[in-house]
This record gives C-alpha cells, sequence and structure tokens, in this order.
C-alpha cells in the first residue's frame, strides 16, 4: 500500500464520528462488545483479553457541531467533555457497551458520575491509578483494582478472562509499542519522512481498530514510507507537550509544521505509549501490568512527581533524546493539569537553556494563522539566535 | 431595600462566630512565631485533612485554602492572583492556587499580616480535587520542602472498598507516618492519636446537631453563610484539640437557645426577621463579597438550611465519626468519605436527602469558575434534583477569591428572579 492510501484510510476512520468501524467490527463478530476509554490510560490489555475492543473516545474535534453538550458545562470547562456528552446523546456512540474513564482530572472524573446518571443500563468504570508508585503499596492497590476490571470485563464476556489470554494480549500489545516507538524513532531521525500530521492519523487509527490490523497498518505505513523520500526543509526540531487530552485539531498540528517545525516528540494518544518498555509475559500478568505502570510509564501533567528534582526530567530527557532544540507548550482552554504543571516544566527549561513558546486551543479552534505566525516566530528565532 | 454592606468591624456576630476568628487568628500567630519557638510547620489541605495525626507531632498546621479564602475576605486576593498571572499561571487555573502562589511572590504575608513561615513539610493529602497534586508540586517547587503524598482514590461506585481503605492505611504507615516522624523528630504515639481521635468525635457530635438544627422552621442557622463559620474549626487547624470540643458545645449551646427561642439564624444585621425561603445550596461561596453575597440572600429572607461546602472538609451527618478503636482505619474513611470524594450520583442523592429532611423550597447551585472539582456535572446535578423533587433549582457563577468573576447584579437579578419564581409556584400550589 502506498502511503496515501494508508493515510487516507486513516483519514477517513478519524473523520468517522459516528465509529462505523466500531458498527462493522461488531457485526464480523457477533455477540462480540465494544467498550470506550477516554484519555490518558487504560490497561486495554484486558478489554482485548476478554474478546471485547477497546476504542479510545477523545471527543468530538472540531467536526461535531455541539448543540446538547453545551447544556451540561459551564463556559469555563473544557471541550472534551462537552463533545463527548453530544456524541453519546446524539446515539453516536450506542455501538458502545460500556465506558472507561481514567484517572485524569477532576472533569474526566465526574464525567464518569454523569456517565452514570444518563445512561443507566451502560457499564461504566472510573479507572482509579495509584499515584503511590511503591510496588507493595500503590502496586498492591493497583493490582486489586486490575482484578475488579478483570472480573467486571469477564462478566460481561460471559467467560472469566484467564492469564494466559491476558498474557496473549500483552504480547499483541507489546509487539504495537513496539512498532510505534520504531516509527517514533524513525520520525526523530528523519522527521520529512513522517510528518506529523500523518503519524497523528496512524495513531488515531489505532484507537478503534483491533490492535493486531493497527501493528500490521503501522508497519506498512513504515515501509511505504521509507520507500518514498521526501524533500528535506531547514526546519528547526520541536517537542510538543499538553495534547494529551483534548485533542488539537489537524490542522493546528499541520499548522505547526507548515510554520517551520519539525515535530519530533509530543504526547498525542499517551494510551499507545505509556508504558516504556516491553511487559514481561512470564509470571502473574496483573503483577507485571502493575510493574511496568508503576516503574516504566510515561510522565504526564496527570501523574505525581515524587521528587522536587525530577520534575520536568522527562521532557527534558525527550528535548536531549530527539535533539529538539524547542518546545512547544500547547494546551487546552481550561485544562487544569496542562496549565498547571507549564509554569513548572518551563522552569525546568530555563534552568536547561532549552527555548519554548506556549499557546492554548480548543478541539474546534478554527483560527490557526495566530498559531502559525507564532510557531513560525519561534521557528525562527531558534534558527537565528541559538547557538 | 438597603443595598449598602455593612463595614465587616459593624457586623453582629454571635459569640461563637468571635471564638472561631481568634482561633484562626491565634493559629496565625502561631504561625508566625513557630520557627523561632523551635517549632515545625506543616502545610496541609483542609478536605482529607490530616489535623489529629499532624497534632500527634507537634505541628504546627497551615491550610493555604484558608489562606486564600481569609485573604480574600480582606479583599487581598485580586492583586495576588494578577502577580501569579504575571508570572506565567494561566487565567483559566484555580484563583485558590493563584492566591497562594501570589502570596508567597508578595513575600509571604498572611491574611492577618503576619509572615507565614515556610513549610518544613508539605502533606498532600488529597482528596476529591487533582488540583492540590499541582498545588503542592508548584509550592514544593517554590520552597523545595519535603513533601509526602497520600493518595486517596475515588469513591466512584459509591462506596468504600477494602481496597481503597487497606491502601490508604498502607501509605499512612509506611510513608506519613515516619516522613512526620522524621520531619519532627517526634515518635508517633498511637495512644495520642486516640486521644485527639476521641475529641474530634465529641466536636463532629456537637457539628451535626448544630446542623440538623436547620430541619426547624425557622432554621436557627444558616448552614451556608453561618455554616462557613461553624466549620472553620473543624475543618482547619482544630479537629482533634479541646479547643474545637469547647467551640462546637458552645456553638450548640448557642442555637439551643435560638431554637428555643423560635430565633431565625444571625446575619451580619441582626438575627434575620422572617424566613421565607428554605434552600438548599451546592458549591463554595464567593469570598470575595461574601457580606454582599449573604446579603442578597438574608434581605430576602432566603435561608440556607443545608449545604454541600459545609461537608467538604468531612461529612458526618450520614453517621461517620472519628473512631480511636480503629485510628488510622478511621482516619482513612474520613479521607475517602469528603464531599468531593463521592462519585455525582452520590452527590446528587445527597443534595436529595436534604431537600426533602430540611423541607426546602429550592435548590441553588453557586458554580465556582476555580473549581471543576465541585462545577463539572452542576448542571445535571441540578436537573436532576429538580425532576426527582419536583422543587425548581437556579443557578449562579461566581469565583472563590478572584474578585473579577464576582458580578453582584447579575447575581441578584438572578436571585430575586429565582425567589419570585419559587413563590409564585407557592402560590399556584396552595390556590
Amino acid at each position: 500500500m502506498s502511503v496515501k492510501s494508508i493515510i487516507s484510510r486513516c483519514d477517513a476512520l478519524f473523520e468517522d464520528l459516528d465509529f462505523h468501524c466500531v458498527r462493522e467490527w461488531k457485526q464480523a463478530h457477533p455477540g462480540a462488545l465494544a467498550i470506550g476509554y477516554m484519555p490518558i490510560y487504560v490497561p486495554r490489555e484486558l478489554i482485548h483479553a476478554a474478546g471485547i475492543l477497546p476504542v479510545g473516545i477523545l471527543g468530538g474535534g472540531d467536526r461535531l457541531e455541539v448543540i446538547h453538550g453545551d447544556a451540561y458545562y459551564q463556559s469555563y470547562i473544557c471541550r472534551i467533555p462537552r463533545s463527548t456528552i453530544e456524541l453519546a446523546v446524539t446515539g453516536r456512540l450506542d455501538c458502545l457497551d460500556g465506558m472507561l474513564f481514567p484517572s485524569i482530572c477532576d472533569v474526566i472524573r465526574n464525567l464518569s458520575g454523569m456517565w452514570q446518571i444518563k445512561f443507566p443500563g451502560k457499564y461504566v468504570r472510573y479507572f482509579d491509578v495509584p499515584q503511590n508508585y511503591e510496588s507493595d503499596i500503590g502496586g498492591q492497590y493497583y493490582i486489586n483494582e486490575l482484578q475488579v476490571l478483570r472480573d467486571d470485563l469477564g462478566r460481561l464476556a460471559g467467560r472469566p478472562i484467564p492469564d494466559a489470554d491476558i498474557r496473549a494480549s500483552t504480547a499483541a500489545y507489546n509487539e504495537n509499542r513496539r512498532v510505534i516507538a520504531g516509527l517514533y524513532q524513525y520520525r526523530a531521525a528523519k522527521p520529512w519522512q513522517v510528518p506529523t500530521a500523518e503519524l497523528y492519523l496512524l495513531l488515531r487509527a489505532g484507537l478503534v481498530l483491533p490492535v493486531e490490523e493497527h501493528t500490521r497498518l503501522l508497519g506498512e505505513y513504515l515501509a511505504a514510507t521509507d520507500a518514498e523520500p521526501r524533500p528535506v526543509r531547514d526546519n528547526c526540531r520541536v517537542v510538543v507537550t499538553g495534547m494529551f487530552c483534548e485533542q488539537p485539531p489537524l490542522g493546528l498540528i499541520k499548522s505547526i509544521e507548515m510554520a517551520g517545525c519539525y515535530i519530533v516528540d509530543d504526547d498525542f494518544m499517551l494510551v499507545a505509549r505509556w508504558l516504556l518498555d516491553e511487559v514481561p509475559l512470564e509470571g502473574d500478568p496483573l503483577q507485571n501490568l502493575s510493574e511496568a505502570f508503576l516503574k516504566r510509564s510515561a510522565e504526564s501533567a496527570a501523574k505525581f512527581v515524587a521528587r522536587r528534582e525530577d520534575k520536568g526530567r522527562f521532557l527534558i530527557d525527550s528535548v536531549r533524546h530527539n535533539r529538539a532544540e524547542g518546545v512547544v507548550f500547547a494546551a487546552p482552554s481550561f485544562c487544569d493539569p496542562a496549565l498547571l504543571e507549564r509554569p513548572m516544566l518551563q522552569r525546568a527549561l530555563n534552568r536547561e537553556g532549552i527555548p519554548y513558546t506556549a499557546f492554548k486551543y480548543a478541539e474546534n479552534s478554527g483560527q490557526m494563522q495566530p498559531i502559525r505566525e507564532q510557531a513560525g516566530t519561534f521557528a525562527d528565532s531558534i534558527k537565528l539566535w541559538s547557538e | 431595600m438597603n443595598a449598602t454592606v455593612l463595614n465587616p468591624r459593624d457586623a453582629q456576630k454571635d459569640a461563637s462566630m468571635q471564638l472561631q476568628k481568634d482561633m484562626i487568628a491565634r493559629n496565625y500567630d502561631a504561625l508566625a512565631t513557630a520557627h523561632e519557638m523551635g517549632k515545625k510547620v506543616s502545610s496541609t489541605f483542609v478536605p482529607g485533612n490530616l489535623n489529629e495525626l499532624l497534632m500527634c507531632f507537634d505541628l504546627v498546621r497551615n491550610l493555604p485554602e484558608v489562606n486564600s479564602l481569609q485573604s480574600a475576605m480582606r479583599k487581598k486576593t485580586g492583586a495576588y492572583i494578577m502577580e501569579a498571572e504575571r508570572s506565567g499561571h494561566s487565567e483559566d487555573v484555580c484563583t485558590y492556587v493563584k492566591s497562594d502562589l501570589g502570596m508567597m511572590a508578595k513575600g509571604n504575608i498572611g491574611p492577618t499580616g503576619k509572615p507565614l513561615p515556610k513549610p518544613d513539610v508539605l502533606v498532600l493529602s488529597y482528596t476529591g480535587c487533582f488540583t492540590f497534586m499541582k498545588w503542592f508540586e508548584l509550592v514544593r517547587d517554590q520552597y523545595g520542602c519535603e513533601t509526602v503524598m497520600l493518595h486517596v482514590p475515588y469513591q466512584a461506585d459509591g462506596r468504600i472498598t477494602g481496597n481503597m481503605r487497606n491502601y490508604v492505611v498502607h501509605q499512612l504507615k509506611a510513608n506519613v507516618i515516619p516522613t512526620l516522624e522524621r520531619v519532627s523528630g517526634v515518635r508517633f504515639d498511637i495512644d495520642r492519636l486516640r486521644e485527639y481521635l476521641r475529641e474530634s468525635a465529641r466536636a463532629e457530635e456537637d457539628l451535626v446537631w448544630v446542623l440538623q438544627s436547620a430541619r426547624n422552621r425557622p432554621s436557627p442557622i444558616d448552614a451556608y453563610f453561618g455554616g462557613v463559620y461553624y466549620c472553620g474549626p473543624i475543618f482547619s487547624a482544630f479537629r482533634g484539640s479541646k479547643e474545637a470540643s469547647e467551640y462546637y458545645r458552645l456553638l450548640r449551646g448557642e442555637v439551643g437557645e435560638r431554637l428555643a427561642g423560635g430565633r431565625g439564624p444571625v446575619t451580619p444585621e441582626g438575627d434575620m426577621a422572617e424566613e421565607r425561603f428554605r434552600l438548599v445550596v451546592e458549591g463554595p461561596p464567593n469570598w470575595t463579597s461574601f457580606r454582599e453575597f449573604w446579603k442578597m440572600f438574608y434581605d430576602e429572607g432566603a435561608v440556607v438550611v443545608a449545604s454541600s461546602y459545609t461537608k467538604v472538609g468531612g461529612v458526618y451527618d450520614f453517621g461517620f465519626r472519628h473512631d480511636p478503636d480503629h485510628p488510622l482505619e478511621s482516619l482513612a474513611d474520613y479521607c475517602l468519605g469528603c464531599y468531593t470524594n463521592r462519585s455525582l450520583p452520590m452527590r446528587t442523592n445527597m443534595m436529595c436527602t436534604y431537600m426533602d429532611e430540611y423541607q426546602a423550597d429550592g435548590f441553588l447551585v453557586n458554580s465556582i469558575k476555580s473549581c471543576n472539582s465541585f462545577a463539572a456535572g452542576e448542571l445535571l446535578m441540578l436537573r436532576e434534583i429538580e425532576e426527582r423533587t419536583g422543587k425548581p433549582a437556579a443557578f449562579i457563577e461566581t469565583d472563590l477569591v478572584d474578585p473579577r468573576y464576582f458580578s453582584p447584579a447579575n447575581v441578584k437579578n438572578r436571585l430575586e428572579s429565582y425567589f419570585q419564581m419559587i413563590a409564585q409556584k407557592r402560590t399556584r400550589a396552595a390556590a
């Protein structure tokens, strides 16, 4: 397949707010269920092991007119919950048999309660994760929570989930993470070959496709893009951060790139990259997932950093590892975690002499010119003034 | 109608209100002199605070939310917030946080005009609000002091599970207590904790009696504007102390006298004359124009008979008491049970219960721009409660401590329309 055809397919999945591919999957698998999840992280391995299709729900983007959703939220609350409610009350999420709301912020947490009230027939779970990262404390708590989820999913699927099935699913997601890590490495090495708008669409496809199919698609893309040399531009290399929950419009990502920036790392769809290493397949599968979460997972604003000196280290490491020349802070309006985190990360960058710029967006932002100008000025300043 | 607002010095107060004010002032004095007296200082939050445990280590307790709201009542927070925004904090985020950071940037002078010390330990027992976690990361970034985290899981399914309780207790044993021992140099004595918890339970008993006195007609208390005075000691640095128990004994006696005399609640302009509307209120109050806001209610004869805000630092009126026989488990259950750590269906049920048990005429949401923990979902809650109780509900928007977000004309206009609507409904029902 060509790059164009792969991206065209991903774009169609991205544009499809009625989740036809989920409905088709369910038709092709009679009796099988689909369960939605919101950012940042849920252990998709357990859903997959139950034979259920995990479906990432990231709001309605700039393609959905929010009519009902605004009646549920005050003007000072971010946009993703209102467009997610809109998707639900307009029947677009009817194909989902349940929803998981991860522990990320007060808004998404309270959305789980709204779902309980609005959709009493559906399975709803707020998926709490530990902020204590010691194996015998946070780990024990987390393993027990994983077991509750496992039992719930087993009941929904009509069969208990054996260890062997979780191991097989873990293997499938290990492979997916490995290929995605390879794609990120490839982009960092040759960003002109993997425009981030394409990478973004590829990752979005992974939120609705079965993991095995997504892994294949990524492999095909890597082969296809490597075979199609593209022009190298004199862009500066940046890491973008803050986009881990409410999604930027695709036009915003394109605008950053058109302004003269190669994005060499980001925090899009962290669910696919949350666990940094391969999860072991031997031993207790829940303990393995727990240890991976506690000891080797990504950092985001939703996570407590126990030591002051480690604050911002993850971002700085990304800048160094990916040879970035600056950081673009792009946070959704009214996103408490991202916006509260930002000054601390900026101070950490200041200490390292890493330049940055910052702006806000909403998932339905329409005016890209100011962002293009800001990103362009930032890129120019790096090109002209950085040592 | 008299639109003037009293000078705070002229406001009428019951003896308990004056005592509460004195207690808080004494705590600020203790904070100001803590280090010169050789004492260690902890900072912690109101919801899920471990006050009895902190007292076991002789720590002087600083509560940043209380600093912010006390500063707001003294009209200081507008400048603090702008200072924080100038230094890069977003206009979108919690103003309690920005007020605290702005106050630090401007010399860290507390609301009473005395300096606040650098904390020796940040006790991050965050309950029901993610912002707390970021807040203490930001404070730690400034001070570089020791931080200990107590993660309290959320009651998403409407109950406390064994796993949640064990997790909290385990953190207390393995992380919180050893850290406090190290910082304070005081060895943990569980019997001392038991004694404080016994004292807490006494105060809680009296507080619940006071809050439930609002079931009477007329209500002898206002459970929102008056309620924040009543909750002050137990939500802050005093729960578990003999001072707090004495305060609640005095308060109970005072409210008992009001009840026996058939008197309404005290307001800054004296006893409320006629009780015309009984309300249940969801959400924190506005602090920057607290008196002006309150006046909009008592001028119309509206009394708040129950509120969610008076449960933010602990929910006691459904039976929970700190239990000296199970000290750590009891602290865990306290933290897990705070209002904003309860799921939206739990909160909705709780408000419906109040509507019924306190014979309320209506349900009012004061939605706070700063506080997503409260605010996200309140509009659905409002509709649910209206539907279930058949009573009219209304919605206003203000902020905690940002004076820019208190629009008195808009709020007053909405409240007056709402009270008219309740009156009309009542007339129609009587016809």
